[in-house]
């Protein structure tokens, strides 16, 4: 087959995508445009690592900061999010072997995250809007430095991404509870129950224990969507506050920005905020490590009722641990330090060390294993996670805050080395594993170029953590600028290890778009051929 | 008293190992989880071991910092303390307003800083010469941003500001502010 007919047809022309369900669809539109923001975050990455060794001609002050308010934004919700979105809506009803319980409310998921994640980038590239995600009290409403049509825009598109959130959940929710047409009467409450761990800790107390009636990945997908609803009523909550200090300051009227708070805004946002970082993500990885393990093993999972508890009591935590943002908050009471920002936060050092075992374990027991693409993207995810997160636990520690918060150390070696290497190679995981299920048989280009896109993602994401790291230890602040070479050695060393994680996603992007061709990425975003609710053409289940 | 420089000297010792001891053992694991060999279950005394080790390693690293990291103790009990020296700071519209030109700080004295912000949060850190941090706090409007630190050595210290409060925050910067001289030499 020549190279243009593969462009233009695919990988021996294997994929259809007149052959795709409404659903497979809806789910390879989630995948292509995350991977199309993710291609956003990488490049302004880039940009903005090019910026800290030596400011761009074409980029101004005002403009890097816009890019770093954009560049984690888009990466959690545009990229993020429509993975994680796309491949949890298409998951829970596969595994719980019915159909999604709304299609044309998933669509507006859809809709509402790539069009609100757009909205409040291309808000900030033209405004110049930037808060920070952080969005600290009274910076978002501050006018004297920022448009307040730009901050209105890009405030507005952060809600958008909240409603398409909700959305989310309530399909998530109704999809494990409700009855298919035609269907035996279903036992909502109970599968409710167990899709929340209700059932598991009360079996914890009575003789008569009941059996789990969903599976542990759905359990974690409904547990982790549990942060998801909660994280998406206080940013909704807090970016409708915001919007009235704008209307307000359009029409005219300058509203005190001392009536609110800024300590205990700073404690209700990091609560809900932090529900992405140490709730949400960890749940939704954990779950997705233990159905990669299965999948890829062919073995039931290892202390399965362990992990099960683990993941609730990974809930539990996620809902008391904000405090571990605030240590350096003087007046952050110390009760709150100590046990939320120090020991419960301690916690996720043992529910993601089980999560580590238990994959392992889990795996162990079906050697000797192939390396396939989602074997080798599931160990190098694994191994982002044990990084990271002892790397956070370190930096949750009221005497080594001290002279380590805001530094390039949190955002090198604990939030990149978690996002990239530890999140974003279990998403490759998912994504190859998937692959053939989601478009019926299509076959990957080239294993050399998952070879290449594995060990660039791999070193590149943990190289670039190391230096920026390195740099953090010596003082090197996060949000800030050198413009005198400060810290020109560790940029430019991270500079390198980012062009990796560049030349690496070129060519993962490359080879996906070769296996199923040009005409197959268009066809994804044409309407189905057939309205069938089923998930995949002929129904499977693994 | 142990310096942020030696705390962090221990602390780049300690994860470059972890890290180390850790991709070695991922290598380990996926050499011979596809090499040749049986699958068999690992034995749950060996799960309930980790789970023990995660549990004493995650309570003990605060236990141990609280005791050997001598800022500690002192900033979570620092109403018990009198400060030698109070240095009351405010921050508006992006600029320190400072009580004296320079702060003149005699070594072993425990000095008291009260940031106060009128507008914006900010961040309060003193920086060394080579651009290390000696420490920092956050400073938000309306609450009482104080730290006490003891200097117990002579040194010229840079304020920075440690928070991101637009771009302009990016030049909160006052070089060489903070003496710390000996007794001898202020007499």
């Amino acid at each position: 087959m020549s190279f243009i007919n593969t462009l233009i047809n695919g990988e021996e022309g294997l994929f259809k995508s007149d052959s795709l369900t409404p659903m497979q669809k809806l789910t390879l539109r989630f995948v292509v445009v995350g991977l199309i923001y993710f291609g956003f975050v990488v490049i302004e990455g880039m940009l903005m690592r090019l910026y800290e060794y030596k400011p761009l001609p074409f980029i101004t002050e005002p403009q890097f900061f816009a890019i770093l308010t954009a560049h984690p934004l888009v990466g959690i919700f545009g990229s993020t999010y429509s993975i994680v979105f796309g491949a949890f809506l298409f998951l829970v009803p596969y595994l719980m072997k019915k159909p999604l319980w709304s299609i044309k409310l998933a669509n507006w998921t859809f809709i509402l995250v790539t069009s609100g994640t757009f909205i409040f980038w291309f808000a900030g590239f033209v405004s110049h809007y930037a808060p920070l995600y952080t969005l600290y009290w009274p910076l978002p409403a501050d006018f004297t430095q920022f448009s307040v049509w730009g901050g209105t825009f890009f405030i507005a598109g952060i809600a958008l991404v909240m409603v398409g959130s909700a959305f989310f959940v309530i399909n998530i929710f109704k999809t494990i509870i409700y009855t298919p047409e035609g269907w035996e009467q279903q036992p909502s409450k109970e599968l409710l129950a167990s899709a929340l761990g209700i059932t598991g800790f009360r079996n914890l107390f009575t003789k008569n224990k009941k059996e789990h009636l969903v599976s542990l990945p759905v359990a974690a997908v409904a547990r982790g969507s549990v942060d998801v609803a909660l994280n998406t009523a206080i940013i909704l909550f807090t970016g409708v506050l915001i919007l009235v200090y704008m209307v307000a300051a359009i029409l005219g009227f300058d509203l005190k920005s001392t009536a609110i708070d800024a300590l205990l805004y700073k404690n209700w946002f990091w609560w809900g905020l932090d529900l992405i970082a140490d709730g949400l993500v960890l749940i939704f990885v954990a779950g997705t490590w233990y159905l990669l393990a299965m999948m890829i093993s062919g073995k039931p999972l290892f202390m399965q009722n362990i992990a099960r508890a683990a993941l609730l009591v990974e809930l539990v935590v996620s809902w008391t641990v904000w405090s571990h943002h605030l240590l350096s908050d003087q007046a952050q009471p110390a009760i709150l330090k100590v046990l939320s920002g120090e020991m419960v936060t301690a916690f996720e050092l043992i529910t993601q060390g089980l999560a580590f075992f238990i994959t392992l374990a889990t795996l162990w027991s079906a050697r000797p294993l192939k390396m396939t693409n989602p074997l080798k993207f599931l160990l190098g995810g694994l191994l982002g996670f044990a990084l990271a997160v002892p790397a956070g636990i370190m930096q949750a520690d009221v005497g080594l805050n001290r002279i380590l918060h805001n530094t390039q150390w949190v955002v090198g070696p604990h939030v990149h080395v978690a996002i990239l290497v530890g999140l974003t190679m279990t998403l490759y995981s998912a994504i190859y594993i998937l692959f053939p299920i989601i478009t019926n048989g299509a076959k990957l280009y080239s294993q050399k170029l998952a070879n290449v896109h594995f060990w660039c993602h791999l070193i590149g994401g943990i190289g670039m953590g190391a230096f920026m790291g390195m740099a953090g230890l010596r003082g090197m602040l996060r949000r800030s600028l050198y413009t005198h070479g400060e810290f020109n050695i560790y940029m430019l060393l991270a500079a390198i290890c980012g062009t990796l994680l560049l030349i690496g996603f070129l060519t993962f992007f490359y080879n996906i778009v070769m296996s199923i061709g040009i005409k197959g990425v268009i066809g994804i975003f044409t309407p189905a051929k057939t309205k069938t609710k089923d998930l995949v053409p002929a129904l499977e289940v693994i | 008293m142990v310096d942020s420089k030696m705390v962090l000297t221990g602390q780049t010792l300690a994860y470059t190992l972890y890290c180390i001891v850790l991709i070695l053992l991922v290598v380990w694991f996926s050499i011979k989880v596809t090499g040749k060999g049986k699958g068999f279950g690992v034995k749950p005394v060996i799960f309930y071991t980790f789970v023990g080790f995660l549990t004493v390693l995650g309570v003990s690293l605060h236990l141990i910092t609280y005791n050997t990291i001598p800022w500690a103790e002192m900033d979570l009990n620092r109403s018990d303390y009198t400060p030698d020296k109070t240095f009351v700071i405010k921050v508006k519209d992006h600029q320190f307003i400072m009580p004296s030109e320079k702060l003149l700080i005699n070594v072993n004295d425990k000095v008291l800083f009260d940031v106060q912000s009128e507008d914006l949060t900010y961040g309060f850190g003193l920086f060394r010469d080579d651009n290390s941090m000696m420490f920092q706090m956050q400073v938000v409007p309306g609450h009482r941003n104080d730290l006490l630190w003891h200097f117990d050595r002579e040194g010229v210290y840079t304020i920075r500001s440690t928070e991101y409060s637009g771009p302009k925050g990016v030049f909160m910067i006052l070089k060489d502010v903070v003496q710390v001289v000996s007794v001898n030499a202020t007499n």
